[in-house]
Parts: structure tokens; sequence; C-alpha cells
């Protein structure tokens, strides 16, 4: 699940419940419509409430990350768990967005 | 070695028994009284292979998963992840990171990538147009030596 606040040029996604493929396409899709829209100089990723997070995580992190590109922006990742924190690692995105604990 | 319990299920290939299939693994394997990370480690690696049934092995069809968990001597928690789907024609390609057929559905390319690194010993065996058998183990901590 996916919650949506805009402030100024900044885009929040608070995520919750657990992140798989099942549910991934639900909230890329969300992201993309409202990010599309507001045109935000900022995406941030919330994982404050999320309880699971597999590789389908990591597609949508980059996903999203090759989005704000195209649109000049950047995303920043927050309030990551130490496990959500090793599958990202393990794929290198710390390399792509600023995570935060 | 020694079979000390053993459980299984099997389920059809839609996205939502990804969550029941992870929440079942857990749920036997807390009888071995497991850490946080451990049962994190087991999820999110049941989760990856079962996905790979449904996303690549039942691509435009249903079919049937089979999970079995098996507790074996000396805290070793064993995971077999079977379906009959189109098979893999070339696994040592399928296991290299950032290897996906299905980049345009945001797929990483990280399942296996995953399983091997949360996993002591993932096994892959494929027979195209037959199906694929993922085996996974990992010894758990000795209680006692949890934080």
């Amino acid at each position: 699940m996916v919650k949506l606040e805009e402030q100024e040029k900044e885009l929040t996604a608070f995520l919750s419940g657990d992140i798989d493929h099942h549910t991934a396409k639900e909230i890329r899709e969300a992201i993309d419509l409202k990010a599309e829209q507001c045109r935000p100089e900022q995406l941030i990723l919330d994982f404050k409430d999320v309880t699971f997070m597999d590789s389908s995580g990591i597609g949508l992190v980059m996903g999203r990350y090759k989005l704000m590109k195209e649109l000049g922006g950047s995303v920043t990742v927050v309030h990551v768990s130490a496990h959500i924190r090793k599958v990202m690692i393990l794929a290198g995105l710390d390399k792509l967005a600023v995570i935060q604990k | 070695m020694k079979v000390v319990n053993e459980a299984n299920l099997n389920f059809l290939s839609r996205s939502s028994n990804e969550s029941y299939a992870r929440i079942a693994t857990a749920g036997f394997f807390t009888q071995l009284d497991p850490t946080v990370d451990e049962i994190s480690d087991i999820k999110t690696a049941v989760s990856e292979a079962v996905t790979n049934c449904i996303v690549h092995a039942y691509r435009d069809t249903l079919g049937k998963i089979y999970l079995t968990v098996r507790i074996l001597e000396d805290r070793t928690a064993y995971i077999k992840i079977r379906d009959r789907g189109c098979g893999i024609p070339d696994v040592k390609q399928a296991m290299e990171p950032m290897f996906t057929t299905a980049a345009q559905e945001e797929r990483a390319g990280l399942g296996f990538a995953v399983m091997q690194a949360f996993m002591d010993k993932v096994t892959v065996r494929s027979n195209p147009g037959k199906g694929t058998t993922v085996t996974m183990v990992k010894k758990l901590q000795s209680r006692g030596e949890h934080d």
C-alpha cells in the first residue's frame, strides 16, 4: 500500500505492508501517476511501515530512480529497517539513491 | 541428513499466494525458535523462489507450486520449491545477478542472488518443458547464541 503526500517540490510516498511481486505493481502505478502530475524535484520513499520486502522492492526503487531522472529529480529512501537495507545493499541501490536509516 | 520434521504444501501460481508461502514457511520454522533475522532471510528467499515460479515458470498459464519444508538434524532448515512449468534452458545464466527476461515488469534479476545471499546453499535443477526444483538449506544458530 502507498499514501502520497505532496509538499512544494517534494513528493513523499509512505509505503506500508509487504512489498512483493503481488503488491509492487499497484504501488508503482500510484507513485508514477502522481509524480507525472506534480513533477517533483525530489521523490522520498518512506519505508517506515514496510513489514517485508523482497527483490520486487529493488525493481520498484530502480524504476522510480529512472522516472525521476527523466523528470530531472532525485530519489531518497528513508526509514529503512536492517533487513530491507540488506536487500538494497545487495542490489547496489546505495549507489543510485540516498538511503537513510 | 536425518529428517526431524516435514510439511508439504501445494498452491496455485497466483501472486496473492506469495505472502501465503512465506508466512506458512515462517510458521513451520518457528518451532526452531529462530532469530528475527533468520526468519526474515528465510521469508525473503522463499518469496524469491515462489515469485520465479509465478513470473517465469508459469508465465502465461496457471499451475501448481509444490513447497516442502523440513527440519533436518543440527537445526538445519531445508526448503524445496518445485514447479512443472517451462523450465530454465540455461540455469547458470539465469543465476547471474541482474540477468532477467522480464525487465519491462521491473524484475531486477536478483532473485537467485538474494536466495544465495540469505541461505547457506541453493541448488537449482531444471528440465526445459518439465519444470524446475530449487532447494535451499540454512543452518540456524544454536539456542543461547541469540543476541
